[in-house]
């Protein structure tokens, strides 16, 4: 047997993809499909430049095009998602040794998402944190120092982890796992001497007892697992669109935020003819802000497809930023941003309005601000003032933003990109295991039969804080190693 | 002149890990020489007279199971026997016993000196002889060596042993007995450092003296259970001895706190590090503040003896405290002591140093067993002496160890935690360190084990044979109660009604009747015309697997898990400088350890999950390695 038919002896059957660089930096993504589909998932999505269809497969191993992807509808009818550098990698000349197609875009968190979700719906499913990286490593991709260098990085992470869960929890909520413990190894503890020294503790009554107290902890477990969602957003962040009119301030906002000049500023309205995304870290929370083109009507076609992004970064956004210039008077273009705003408030999307250009002279009372909401019947949101330009009232807005946050005020779209899913799922195989101590109870089962189920909990919880050994623990510890690669 | 004496196999020390090595290795047909200080101290109980109780019972039936003395020594000369927790689940049935001390260590001297084989010799070992790290022999206090290719060491608590009853302190083994000195410095010589434990035991008294009648009567049951497979359940039917309860009180407690500081451990003397799991009287009332009372119970030490066991109250205060503490107990104020509570010190290993066969792994031959490895307990002690014994043989003949997982047996549980863990105190055996208790109960341990004992030879193929029929008539009924189905017909809902069950809403199997709790096998027969006679054993065993059939497939897929881990065998040849990334106390520790599997290595004190994961990469990628050189090959034979 030839060292080629080895080589494939690993090769897993399913497809996989997700986006393999950083999801915290913008500017250029990759969207990574490795695995036996991975050229017919492309396949679907890419369009030549032409918008012709392409059979990704007969490409030659090992070439880049330029093209876009495309969404189709229910009806068949194709929509552009945005411009890609797509590159086809045949087994097993790839990172992963298996067929690999590379959506290379430029577009941000947002439009990343987007495509990864179109990629997910076209037939791969979403690899597990580090799967890629298990992949070439199975696959023989990587040699000793790479070996070496994966190891390293696992061995910190995990060091990490262990030392201070906060990269994976915040803090308050690895307490609280604690003291879950502490109360689950209680009881336990307590059977277990009973059941060790019969004669001298007694059993008796004992049950109403443990069910009170699993009743505490399935209360505990289930609000933790709500709160989950949250500390998700917390690491994940939120997903932010600014609107409003042209040259109001909405790319200076983006670029104070992001403390660079990324977005093109200039007086002349309607420079920003793209969306432009950044990632930023406000007051604790992370943010991922989409900078739309003003959405206005406009002929100009370029500019049509930026403000169609603008729409359709306001359809997904958690939070709205828009953005008022204070020193001019409101515009229809104001009121038509407000309809819009409108609409997403009434499917529970938060705004925040906010008066820029306050170093200028003012041109726009408050109270017809507010009257484009109360004036529709619907409630004004938060209104903030501050100067971009001096930078007056921008860390009002973190503070803001955070307090917002942290109160629970943005409800997220459930998605698929749930970070700590490993730690979701050990609370809720905890939860799981104290509903089946509750059913054992109710069931009138002995004492010695909780234990079983208490100590499956305390175990799992225990895997949260990375004190005990889960056995799938090349799985596991993938899983926590940055994902993709 | 040197005198030689030339056999195969020799046991240091005849307790109940000595014992049971002993009669494994000549069993398996091997010239065994059994050393003891005094043979009138075989197989002797110094400290409590029960053998079994929670956990403990599990080892002897699976001693038994295996091919084991204790259980059949034990269902020959118990006094009294109890199954506890009969209220509780099967998996934590325990059977426990009261001994007749001194019948009991008779009777297993009998049994040592008619096995073929065996020679038992008065004597104390003083050195063990090894060339070029291998076991050649062991030189006797005398000088004599006997040669040998395996030894067995099974000292207890006799090396370098004292007692301390407070300010008093003898240089003694248990009991008054000679304690042994000499090993101290060949073991050190040979690269086995040794640790000190301690432990206690209470005093002895004339039963004569004691007033029962302020104590609580405790009987055994009125039907015994034996331990062993091998024993009649009608020749274990005897009279039984009762054991009394009473209970210490406040004045108790007080005299013990006002001489505290007269108790060697708070005096600081015992250097030892004692078992928290059984406590002096001093410690409990010291630590447990709180609680007003403590059980006290009274047990006869044999038939032949009017000595009674003062279980609860062992301490190493002076005797003066002793006398007038005892004293304050109802029942015991005129009590006369026979033998004072002491505290005992010893030496021992740390168990560390052992691999799963208990074989040392600086020293080939060397085989280490009972409370010599830093356990405590007869059971415990029988089940490494038993499995010491069988893997020395399993060497000598060449044939494959036999360690038993952690899934398998609490024997496996307890090996594996002694050899494994970090153990600081004396190791006893729990029920709660099983993490598959359900699935190693004492009533399967036959079925479990049966299987390996056979293997090694210590079952007979009759024996052996009588399990492989009961597993498959227990089978066989299991699927046949799955597959009959019990309609909603009136007569049907009548018997239900008839035995306080609701009725049946919709057609069920047996089996599914049959886990209704107010329900069981017996109480569905009349549903099931079809029932052929079975033996009581096996209904049992279908009575089990069907009413507990979701917590045990919950374990068995546990075991499915565990058993992935413990069968990632590490490569023998690893070299542990190689793998890049594991914290340097993970690393020390894997070198001096070699673990078998990444199982073994995931419990490892001082290695982390994430060295586990370095490993498991480093393992992978070691054999991406191998293959690739491997292909390498048979291309260049292309």
């Amino acid at each position: 047997m030839g060292i080629m038919a080895l080589m494939y002896d690993h090769v897993q059957a399913d497809t996989i993809a997700a986006i393999a660089t950083a999801m915290s930096e913008a500017g250029i993504g990759i969207i990574r499909i490795s695995g036996p589909d991975a050229a017919a998932v492309g396949s679907k999505l890419y369009r030549t430049p032409a918008k012709n269809r392409t059979d990704i497969s007969e490409w030659r191993p090992g070439t880049i095009r330029f093209g876009y992807i495309v969404e189709t509808d229910e009806n068949g009818e194709e929509s552009l998602i945005d411009e890609v550098m797509l590159s086809w990698m045949k087994s097993p000349h790839s990172y992963t040794t298996e067929d690999t197609v590379e959506i290379n875009t430029h577009g941000g968190m947002f439009l990343m998402n987007r495509i990864l979700e179109l990629v997910l719906k076209s037939g791969a499913r979403l690899a597990e944190p580090g799967e890629f990286t298990k992949r070439a490593f199975l696959g023989g991709r990587i040699d000793l120092a790479r070996a070496e260098a994966v190891m390293d990085l696992i061995s910190s992470e995990n060091e990490f982890a262990r030392k201070s869960s906060a990269a994976q929890l915040e803090g308050a909520v690895s307490a609280r796992i604690r003291e879950l413990r502490e109360k689950i190894l209680y009881e336990i503890a307590f059977i277990e001497s009973a059941l060790d020294d019969p004669e001298n503790y007694s059993l008796d009554g004992y049950t109403d007892k443990l069910m009170s107290v699993c009743q505490d902890l399935e209360k505990e477990m289930r609000s933790l697992l709500s709160h989950a969602e949250e500390g998700r957003i917390l690491k994940d962040g939120i997903r932010t669109a600014i609107v409003g009119r042209p040259n109001v301030g909405k790319s200076s906002l983006l670029n104070h935020l992001a403390g660079e000049e990324r977005a093109i500023v200039t007086d002349i309205a309607g420079t920003t003819r793209d969306t432009l995304s950044e990632t930023v870290r406000v007051g604790g929370v992370l943010l991922h802000l989409t900078d739309t083109a003003g959405i206005r009507k406009t002929h100009d076609k370029v500019e049509q497809i930026g403000v169609d992004r603008a729409q359709k970064a306001l359809d997904s956004a958690d939070l709205i930023l828009f953005v008022i210039d204070s020193s001019r008077a409101l515009s229809s273009e104001d009121e038509e941003i407000a309809a819009r705003i409108i609409n997403k408030m009434e499917e529970g999307k938060k705004c925040i309005l906010l008066m820029n250009k306050t170093d200028l002279s003012s041109g726009v009372k408050e109270e017809d601000v507010k009257a484009l909401f109360t004036s529709k019947g619907a409630e004004c949101p938060p209104l903030l003032f501050c100067s971009l330009q001096t930078g007056e009232g921008t860390k009002e807005l973190g503070d803001f933003i955070s307090e917002m946050f942290h109160t629970g005020e943005i409800a997220q779209k459930n998605e698929i990109f749930i970070s700590n899913l490993r730690h979701k799922g050990a609370v809720q195989e905890a939860l799981d295991s104290i509903c089946l101590v509750e059913d054992s109870i109710n069931n009138g089962m002995s004492e010695d039969f909780f234990s079983i189920d208490l100590m499956n909990a305390y175990r799992v919880l225990g895997t949260i804080l990375g004190e005990a050994v889960e056995d799938d623990l090349v799985e596991e510890i993938f899983s926590k190693f940055c994902m993709g690669k | 002149m040197e005198y030689h004496i030339d056999t195969q196999v020799c046991v240091i020390g005849a307790g109940h890990a000595g014992v049971e090595a002993a009669l494994a290795c000549s069993r398996l047909g091997l010239k065994t020489v059994i050393f003891t200080m005094n043979v009138d101290s075989i197989a002797m109980m110094p400290c409590n007279p029960h053998i079994g109780g929670s956990s403990k019972g599990h080892l002897v039936r699976e001693i038994d199971a295996l091919g084991g003395e204790m259980g059949k020594n034990i269902d020959k000369t118990f006094i009294q026997s109890k199954m506890l927790n009969v209220s509780k689940g099967p998996a934590v049935h325990s059977l426990r016993t009261q001994a007749d001390k001194a019948e009991y260590s008779k009777a297993m001297r009998q049994v040592l000196e008619k096995q073929e084989n065996l020679t038992i010799r008065q004597a104390e070992v003083t050195e063990i002889l090894t060339e070029e790290g291998r076991v050649t022999g062991v030189r006797i206090h005398t000088g004599t060596v006997y040669r040998c290719v395996a030894a067995i060491i099974c000292t207890g608590t006799y090396l370098n042993a004292r007692c301390l009853v407070g300010e008093s302190i003898t240089e003694t083994g248990p009991s008054g007995m000679q304690r042994s000195t000499g090993l101290k410095d060949s073991l050190n010589g040979i690269g086995i450092p040794l640790r000190r434990f301690k432990t206690g035991t209470p005093a002895r008294m004339d039963g004569r003296s004691l007033d029962y009648s302020k104590m609580t009567i405790q009987e055994g049951d009125k039907v015994v259970i034996p331990f062993s497979y091998s024993t009649d359940p009608a020749d274990v039917q005897i009279e039984q001895v009762p054991c009394f309860l009473t209970y210490t009180n406040e004045e108790t407690h007080a005299i013990i706190r006002q001489n505290i500081d007269r108790s060697p451990i708070y005096a600081g003397i015992i250097e030892g590090t004692g078992p928290r799991y059984c406590p002096s009287i001093e410690d409990k009332v010291v630590k447990f503040a709180e609680k007003t009372r403590h059980q006290v119970f009274i047990e006869p030490e044999g038939r032949g003896t009017n000595e009674v066991y003062v279980d609860g109250m062992s301490s190493s205060m002076p005797d003066d405290v002793q006398q007038r503490m005892y004293r304050t107990v109802p029942g015991l104020e005129n009590c006369v002591i026979v033998k004072n509570a002491y505290a005992i010190e010893y030496d021992c290993i740390n168990a560390n140093l052992l691999k799963l066969t208990l074989e040392t792994r600086n020293v080939d031959g060397l085989f280490c067993a009972g409370q010599f490895n830093g356990s405590s307990g007869y059971e415990e002690a029988a089940a490494q002496g038993l499995m010491a014994g069988i893997n020395a043989a399993m060497k000598i003949l060449g044939k494959e160890p036999l360690v038993l997982k952690r899934s398998e047996a609490y024997i496996g549980v307890l090996i594996d935690d002694l050899v494994t863990k970090d153990n600081r105190e004396p190791y006893r055996m729990m029920t709660s360190r099983a993490e598959y208790r359900l699935l190693l109960r004492q009533d399967n341990a036959d079925l479990r084990l049966r299987k390996y004992g056979y293997r090694v030879g210590l079952i007979t193929q009759e024996q052996y044979d009588h399990v492989c029929a009961k597993e498959k008539m227990i089978n066989d009924e299991i699927a046949r109660l799955k597959s009959i189905r019990i309609g909603a017909a009136r007569e049907n809902q009548e018997y239900l009604r008839a035995h306080n069950s609701a009725d049946l809403k919709t057609a069920c199997s047996l089996a599914e009747l049959m886990c209704r709790p107010e329900l069981g096998y017996e109480q569905v027969a009349g549903l099931d015309p079809d029932r052929k006679p079975l033996p009581k054993e096996v209904t049992e065993q279908v009575e089990i697997n069907i009413r507990y059939e979701g917590y045990i497939a919950r374990q068995k897929r546990q075991v499915e898990q565990f058993d992935k881990m413990e069968n990632r065998k590490i490569p023998a040849n690893i070299d542990y400088n190689d793998v890049g990334s594991l914290r340097l106390e993970a690393r020390q520790k894997l070198k001096e350890f070699r673990p078998s599997s990444i199982g073994q290595a995931s419990r490892l004190s001082g290695v982390t999950p994430a060295d586990i994961a370095v490993l498991l990469i480093y393992m992978e990628k070691y054999k991406v390695q191998q293959k690739t050189e491997q292909a390498g090959k048979d291309t260049d034979n292309d």
